[in-house]
């Protein structure tokens, strides 16, 4: 089966905000750039985005990158890479002037500058009092920032493939590296080999493995299925951020802003009971601090109940309609029309909802897929990059802090960009590629168009995503899991045989569903298996069984294989260039 | 049905142009619970896992990423923040109108984005850019706001005559207030080529003040007195 081929210096699979920026970068540098997404650019999960994007410029009050990073190597519970951590805090502002010069309309303090709010696990000279470093648009951050990116690549001409579906890595024809990605037009069904000398994966979450999430409904981790069936491994899988304020049966955001502007959480009985369980930073504590507090709250019988649904409340309502109208416009709206709560006069029901996958790829601080081939040699893989949710490159290591996952995407989008173009001058070569590699790329295609007999996408999905939510939730134990993990492997198995019934080729939805499924059980597999080696207690996982850190055996990253679902260990970077490592301390606040 | 449940109609508009030589209107039906409210966007969903063959366009189900813009009981919304308890029986869903139909419920949008491009939807300025940020006071900012909120939906191009009649010469309502967004923001040095961009019969001046825009924006943003903005400004620029 020949198809067409389109020929690239580089293709950028996902325009989020770390696709976009990362295409932006390489638009100006005059390479043949793809920007390959499967929906139009400015409907990426990115837009959903509200609080804001966390750098030390200093705006609220004097502010220093180190205080940054120490909060951010601190909050990923010490498995963040210390050299990319501070390479991020770093370049942060930077990268947020850009920005602003692009024209994100960011809020504003008194004096004409971009505002800045307090949010979770920030703090001043190392510790010190709460700082506030995540500047603002209002709390549409994302969608400002995401449309900015769109604009910016409209004027650099950015050749936008929109509502294209990317499906498998194909293998050089020498076995060395990847020589494209086979991809789908989705409005047409054509299939088409992208061969290009650089590709790089900005295809964000995959929190559609759980059955309650923030998350929007295309977050499937495409990139993570892809690498896991082209053989590359998957870092710090285990660690998923439950954000505390998920709108209760709905699942929506409620961003961290409105604890960082004054809101605090409450229990039925009006207590605000952060105060109990971090007694100095109270509701702006680490996201995994206040989501197990939650949890333990709602447990102890201290939740609400609403249509069956457990929570607690989110009270704004001493902040004024004035300052909602003016900082908190979205979740003003959100609240109304998925909790029918207006919150200048009432709380908000909350719940700890999926939010974040603090594990991806791994790569290195240019965006580099790393690997570690099978006499334990860890290698960058040539030509790929990963950047944004989907990748590990860790900033994030066990919990992420708000406002870093945006600040994540333009700094290692613009990161992978630069170093794409870089490499391009150098030497990066167009693989030669074989007839029967790009067949192979197109087996999931045709798996789909000849299983007759078996069960629906709709279903296993709905199995799947009840099996994550029950046994690898909040809390986990080693019984639960230990389950947990039968059934993800008999899923796995049952969804080889699943069938498609459209097998029409014009905006086939339920094909793209169907593909999307298959990257969804990837990660799931890859979550379970790693959430039950890793034997302790850090950041985001959290096990009954094994209640501490323990840092002799796990101060490391893991490593997920999908071939024999084989896992491995591999070493925490602790050596930032500019000044000495933060060593592990006891995590308070 | 039980007590605890309730069916509800929906007819659907259906066409698939590999095999359908014209467009219908099929009837489904949805168990629902009485005692919850849903979003239209669940409902189809879920009636996706009776028929997977139903296409639209679906992404953050929350109102922001505009993806699922379609005609509701003859009026443009966002089917994931439209509840079922706010609509009557059967619930009439078609594509957006004034788009040619790729499929079901999916639109093909082309001519709405080379609208959108065609004002420049990007911040200009000249003069280099300062080592930070470029100073914007609060008033200033103020005056982008109602503008820079646009989720790229379409419901309001859709719903407008004017866009019917000259969607290729005439920018429209969502076009338009990107084109003012920019005009009216303090860091952009282009407002008279902006302006000069728009003074030809068609791009603004089609616009004949129906304010359909306005009435089914799911953001709540008022095209109409942007356009009026631009307008008064091209008048005070011609004199």
């Amino acid at each position: 089966m020949a198809i067409p081929t389109f020929t690239f210096d580089a293709v950028i699979i996902g325009a989020g905000g770390a696709g976009m920026r990362a295409a932006l970068a390489l638009a100006k540098s005059g390479y043949n750039t793809a920007l390959v997404s499967k929906v139009f650019p400015t409907r990426s999960h990115t837009v959903s985005a509200q609080g804001g994007i966390t750098c030390a410029i200093g705006n609220a009050h004097e502010d220093d990158w180190r205080w940054h990073m120490y909060d951010t190597v601190k909050g990923s519970d010490f498995i963040g890479d210390q050299d990319c951590i501070e390479y991020m805090c770093k370049t942060g502002p930077e990268c947020v002037y850009e920005l602003e010069h692009m024209g994100l309309p960011f809020s504003r303090t008194d004096d004409g500058k971009i505002y800045q709010r307090p949010f979770g696990g920030q703090s001043r000279n190392f510790g010190g009092e709460q700082a506030a470093r995540t500047c603002a648009a209002a709390d549409r951050t994302g969608h400002a920032l995401l449309h900015t990116l769109y604009q910016q690549n409209l004027q650099a001409n950015t050749h936008v493939f929109s509502e294209w579906y990317a499906i498998d890595l194909v293998k050089a024809s020498h076995g060395k590296g990847f020589a494209g990605v086979t991809v789908m037009n989705i409005e047409t069904g054509e299939v088409a080999f992208m061969h290009a000398r650089a590709i790089v994966f900005a295809t964000g979450g995959a929190g559609r493995i759980f059955q309650s999430t923030t998350n929007a409904l295309i977050n499937t981790g495409d990139g993570i299925g892809i690498a896991l069936r082209a053989g590359l491994p998957v870092q710090d899988m285990e660690m998923w951020q439950f954000h505390p304020t998920g709108i209760a049966g709905a699942g929506t955001l409620v961003t961290e802003g409105c604890r960082g502007e004054g809101g605090y959480l409450i229990n039925k009985d009006g207590e605000r009971f952060m105060e109990r369980y971090a007694p100095h930073a109270k509701d702006l504590a680490s996201r995994d601090v206040v989501s197990r507090a939650m949890a333990l709250e709602i447990r102890a019988g201290n939740g609400f109940e609403t249509k069956g649904v457990q929570h607690v409340k989110l009270n704004l309502v001493h902040l004024g309609a004035d300052l909602i109208k003016s900082r908190l416009p979205g979740i003003r709206e959100l609240s109304m029309t998925f909790a029918g709560v207006d919150p200048i006069i009432e709380p908000i029901p909350v719940v700890p909802t999926c939010h974040y996958m603090m594990g991806g790829i791994p790569t290195n601080v240019h965006g580099e897929v790393l690997t570690v081939d099978a006499d334990g040699t860890e290698r960058s893989v040539e030509g790929l990059y990963a950047a944004g949710e989907c990748a590990c490159v860790s900033v994030h290591g066990a919990n992420r802090l708000g406002g870093n996952s945006l600040l994540d995407l333009v700094v290692f989008g613009r990161a992978a960009g630069l170093h794409v173009e870089d490499q391009l001058q150098e030497h990066l070569p167009l693989h030669p590629v074989s007839d029967d590699d790009i067949e192979a790329a197109t087996g999931r295609l045709r798996r789909w168009q000849d299983n007759k007999d078996g069960e629906s996408v709709s279903d296993i999905k709905a199995e799947m995503q009840k099996v994550m939510q029950e046994d690898f939730g909040v809390f986990r134990t080693a019984e639960y899991m230990a389950s947990g993990v039968e059934k993800i492997k008999g899923l796995r198995e049952r969804l080889q045989h699943a069938v498609l019934t459209d097998h029409s080729k014009v905006f086939n939805t339920a094909r793209i569903e169907a593909l999307e499924l298959d990257n969804l059980m990837e990660v799931a597999a890859a979550t379970a298996f790693a959430a039950d080696f890793r034997t302790e207690s850090r950041g985001a996982h959290s096990r009954e069984d094994f209640p501490k850190r323990d840092d002799e055996n796990w101060l490391v990253h893991s490593l997920y294989f999908a071939e024999g679902d084989r896992l491995s260990t591999r070493g925490v970077n602790m050596k930032p260039k500019t000044m000495d490592p933060f060593e592990p301390v006891e995590r308070v606040y | 049905m039980t007590e605890e449940t309730q069916k509800i109609h929906f007819k659907i508009y259906r066409y698939n142009p590999e095999t359908d030589k014209a467009p219908v209107m099929k009837d489904y039906y949805l168990e629902v619970p009485k005692a919850t409210d849903m979003m239209l966007l669940s409902a189809l969903i879920q009636l996706k896992a009776q028929d997977e063959t139903i296409a639209f366009r679906r992404s953050c189900r929350e109102g922001v990423c505009g993806s699922d813009g379609m005609n509701i009981n003859g009026r443009n919304g966002l089917a994931c923040i439209t509840t079922l308890s706010s609509l009557k029986q059967p619930i009439v869903i078609r594509p957006l109108p004034g788009f040619p139909v790729v499929r079901d419920l999916v639109v093909d949008m082309e001519q709405f984005y080379r609208q959108y491009e065609k004002i420049k939807p990007y911040l200009q300025n000249d003069e280099p850019a300062p080592a930070k940020e470029r100073l914007q006071s609060p008033k200033d900012r103020k005056k982008l706001d109602g503008l820079y909120e646009c989720i790229l939906c379409a419901c309001c191009s859709s719903s407008c005559p004017s866009f019917w009649w000259n969607p290729d010469k005439f920018i429209g309502p969502a076009g338009l207030l990107q084109a003012y967004r920019f005009i009216v923001d303090s860091r952009d040095n282009q407002t008279t080529e902006r302006l000069k961009d728009l003074e030809d019969p068609f791009s603004v001046f089609r616009c004949r003040g129906i304010m359909n825009c306005v009435d089914v924006c799911p953001k709540g943003l008022n095209p109409t007195k942007a356009i009026g903005k631009i307008r008064s400004q091209l008048l005070k620029e011609g004199t």
